[in-house]
């Protein structure tokens, strides 16, 4: 039995249930036990004052990278949790490209095992495609799933294989997974450090053409037409792919696509003067790449916003840009960046960032949460939606500081998290 | 420093430069030309300056060049390669460059295999750092003594219609090139097989030749790339005999040119592949010229960044403008 937590006062927006209106929230027991006015309140009750707060479904996440096991120099479940917590998400799916590779039920286990020690935001595995991600023969989906995963990826590598890709989707569907596609044409993306256009043409750093990503997403998706199976897209970046994502809807096909903040508020433009900290695979693309991914937030293309949280050491990013790994840090600015670059615009309203953070990965990934439909899980995100904040990397509760936001002024804030009920972050 | 350096603490590119920082450099080299003809090749400009040429790629013209221009100058020099060094042990350049740093240098000529490495080093160490070529982004001195080449012959560089052939994809060359051209208001194409040229050349203001012959017919001068072998056995050619027969500069194809083009070459060549030697060793070829000029740039571009003032360069020559 665990405290019941009282938000009060709150604007409630949870789109799951047409939700918009000042009231209290109560959770008891783990669970919504109530919404709305004069709901009363339990005498010991722990009470959170939401005056001028957005109480929402809490933020799931589909893409992190939390390095444990191998990285735990770098990150570890447990801290990794804990900046997902910092950041308003109160689930996190974590991708199986660790040292060793998760896929396996014993290394699912030992993820699902770390993530309930952490205590903070729930951690779900992801597990691998392929044996060792190397794309020859198929983990062992079924024995994953039985341990915990959520879903299956190669992610960091792309399926070679088009037959591989093939029988991966097929026998997902027994277990109703997704197939989490990394898309890269290997041979066209190789050596690229950057976008392929007039940035990395002046700054003489190999590019990734757009096709590279393309290539990938459109025959997926046509394997996915084949195999009726569930392929979901991460890390969208381009136009071209947001038009071949629309295509494959309209047709029916099973394909659902995420994209990362930074590809929503980042350009090309960034790696001048070489700052490994805006080097990440797929590249930051161009400012009509950025423009057709907000739209694609909007009219629903892009399903969800996912932040491919990538923490490296950061001697690892103080180096030569092409020797540099991708991948930057992203829960604790995620919600920031998605204000500044959508909502504050005017490209999205809150209910839709609520709903892409937190509804549409809950439905898509079959994962608990995305509502506070009384008798769901009390996983709740309250956040301010004006605050403005400077992004100081050293409070990072991530182990990571590698962000092209530090010294940014950004809007919105998470005040306070709550998983299963109890307050796992607070703003201090 | 003993004053203002006017292009800045470091030169890590012509792209960052105006026309009239580059025009200085080529100002300069003028009165340091004359002090590779003397009997004693020595001036006391930069004596007690020590200068480290951190060479992470194989070069020997541009090492040597350097040291050459180093050594005229008085200063001290130290020349460090990657292999043999700790950087064959591991080492990562910012470490490099932090035990530079701890033993009080004051220059660093850096050739690194990775584009932007002179940048990364110039914002992490207080001495001057002069970019010797970085990746596939620039090579600024090459650029310079092109520059200087082309303006000894032509008394001008200002409307000239100058054409780089070859390999511009991995070639920083081109890029000074382009840059610095452009800078000084020369036309400039380049010309080569479409699998050897960024995707977005024309957006860099550059013409582009698919023919050699369309380019020579153009052209005041070509400046003819080093094709580097290893682009056909990486698939960007199908041989060199085709690559020859196709963009190859030969003494025919300049015959039917309406004017004689200038030709030059920043080397090694590769004769009979990029470049003929009737061609490279005719009498527009103006290749041992660039290696020439290629000191005295250096040497401009040195006393320059070390503090030293343009109107002294001349009084420098004479061993008494020392910075």
């Amino acid at each position: 039995m665990t405290r019941p937590v009282l938000l009060t006062g709150g604007r409630v927006l949870d789109p799951s249930q047409q939700m918009d209106g000042v009231a209290d929230v109560l959770l008891v027991d783990g669970a919504v036990a109530a919404i709305g006015r004069d709901i009363g309140r339990p005498d010991d009750a722990q009470t959170v004052d939401c005056a001028g707060l957005i109480v929402s479904p809490g933020f799931i996440d589909v893409h992190c990278h939390l390095r444990e096991p191998g990285r735990a120099d770098v990150e570890t479940i447990a801290s990794g949790a804990r900046a997902a917590a910092a950041g308003g998400f109160t689930a996190v799916c974590a991708m199986p490209n660790t040292d060793p590779v998760i896929d396996n039920p014993a290394a699912v286990g030992f993820v699902v095992r770390q993530g309930l020690r952490a205590g903070a935001a729930r951690v779900y595995p992801i597990g691998a495609i392929s044996v060792g991600q190397r794309g020859e023969a198929l983990a062992e989906f079924g024995e994953m799933v039985d341990a915990g995963a959520i879903g299956v990826s190669d992610d960091g590598k792309p399926v070679v294989s088009a037959q591989l890709m093939r029988t991966a989707l097929e026998y997902a569907r027994t277990f109703q997974i997704p197939v989490i596609d990394h898309c890269e044409e290997p041979t066209l993306a190789a050596g690229g450090a950057m976008n392929e256009g007039i940035v990395s043409a002046r700054l003489g750093l190999k590019g990734i053409p757009d096709e590279a990503e393309e290539i990938m997403a459109i025959r997926d998706i046509l394997l996915a037409r084949l195999t009726r199976g569930h392929v979901h897209l991460a890390h969208m970046s381009t136009k071209g792919s947001v038009e071949l994502i629309r295509w494959g809807k309209d047709r029916g096909i099973n394909v659902t696509a995420e994209v990362c903040p930074h590809h929503l508020s980042l350009t090309e433009e960034a790696v001048e003067g070489y700052d490994t900290n805006a080097k990440m695979n797929p590249p930051l693309r161009t400012a009509e790449d950025v423009e057709t991914l907000r739209q694609a937030v909007r009219d629903g293309t892009i399903d969800l916003v996912a932040t491919d949280h990538a923490p490296h050491h950061y001697d690892e990013k103080e180096r030569e840009f092409q020797n540099a790994p991708n991948g930057i840090v992203g829960l604790e600015t995620a919600l920031s960046v998605v204000v500044d670059s959508l909502v504050v615009p005017g490209h999205i309203d809150f209910g839709t960032l609520v709903d892409r953070m937190s509804c549409s990965p809950a439905r898509l990934f079959g994962l608990p949460g995305g509502t506070l439909r009384v008798g769901s899980p009390a996983d709740v995100t309250v956040f301010d939606p004006a605050r403005r904040w400077t992004v100081d990397p050293d409070l990072f509760l991530s182990k990571g500081r590698n962000t092209p936001y530090a010294g940014m002024t950004l809007t919105g804030r998470t005040i306070c998290t709550v998983v299963a009920g109890q307050v796992v972050y607070t703003l201090n | 420093m003993t004053a203002a350096a006017p292009l800045g603490k470091d030169l890590l590119g012509l792209e960052p430069l105006s026309g009239e920082q580059i025009s200085l450099i080529l100002d300069t080299a003028e009165p340091f030309k004359e002090i590779s003809e003397r009997a004693i090749k020595k001036v006391p400009t930069l004596r007690g300056s020590t200068v480290v040429n951190l060479f992470f790629e194989n070069s020997t013209r541009t090492r040597i060049s350097f040291e050459f221009a180093e050594k005229r100058l008085s200063a001290d020099t130290v020349n460090v390669s990657s292999s043999g060094s700790s950087v064959s042990k591991g080492e990562t350049l910012v470490d490099t460059a932090r035990n530079l740093e701890a033993m009080r240098i004051d220059m660093v000529v850096i050739r690194h295999g990775s584009s932007g490495a002179a940048k990364f080093l110039a914002g992490r160490i207080e001495s001057n750092v002069i970019n010797a070529g970085d990746g596939m982004h620039e090579h600024p001195t090459q650029g310079l003594l092109d520059l200087l080449t082309l303006r000894d012959h032509f008394k001008r560089i200002e409307g000239l219609r100058v054409c780089i052939c070859g390999d511009v994809l991995h070639s920083r060359v081109a890029r000074s090139n382009i840059w610095g051209l452009r800078k000084l208001g020369a036309e400039v194409a380049v010309c080569g097989p479409r699998s050897l040229m960024p995707n977005a050349i024309d957006e860099m203001g550059v013409t582009v030749f698919s023919r050699i012959e369309e380019a020579i017919e153009w052209a005041d001068a070509l400046n003819i790339l080093r094709l580097q072998l290893e682009r056909m056995t990486a698939g960007y050619i199908p041989s060199l005999r085709e690559y020859n027969r196709v963009f190859g500069v030969t003494r025919e194809r300049l015959e039917r040119a309406p004017r004689d083009v200038l030709i030059l070459h920043p080397g090694p060549m590769n004769r009979g592949v990029e470049i003929d030697s009737d061609v490279a060793d005719g009498p527009h070829s103006v290749i041992l010229p660039q290696v020439t000029n290629g000191v005295a740039v250096r040497m401009a571009v040195l006393y320059l960044l070390s503090g030293g003032r343009p109107e002294l360069a001349e009084s420098a020559k004479a061993g008494k403008g020392a910075p």
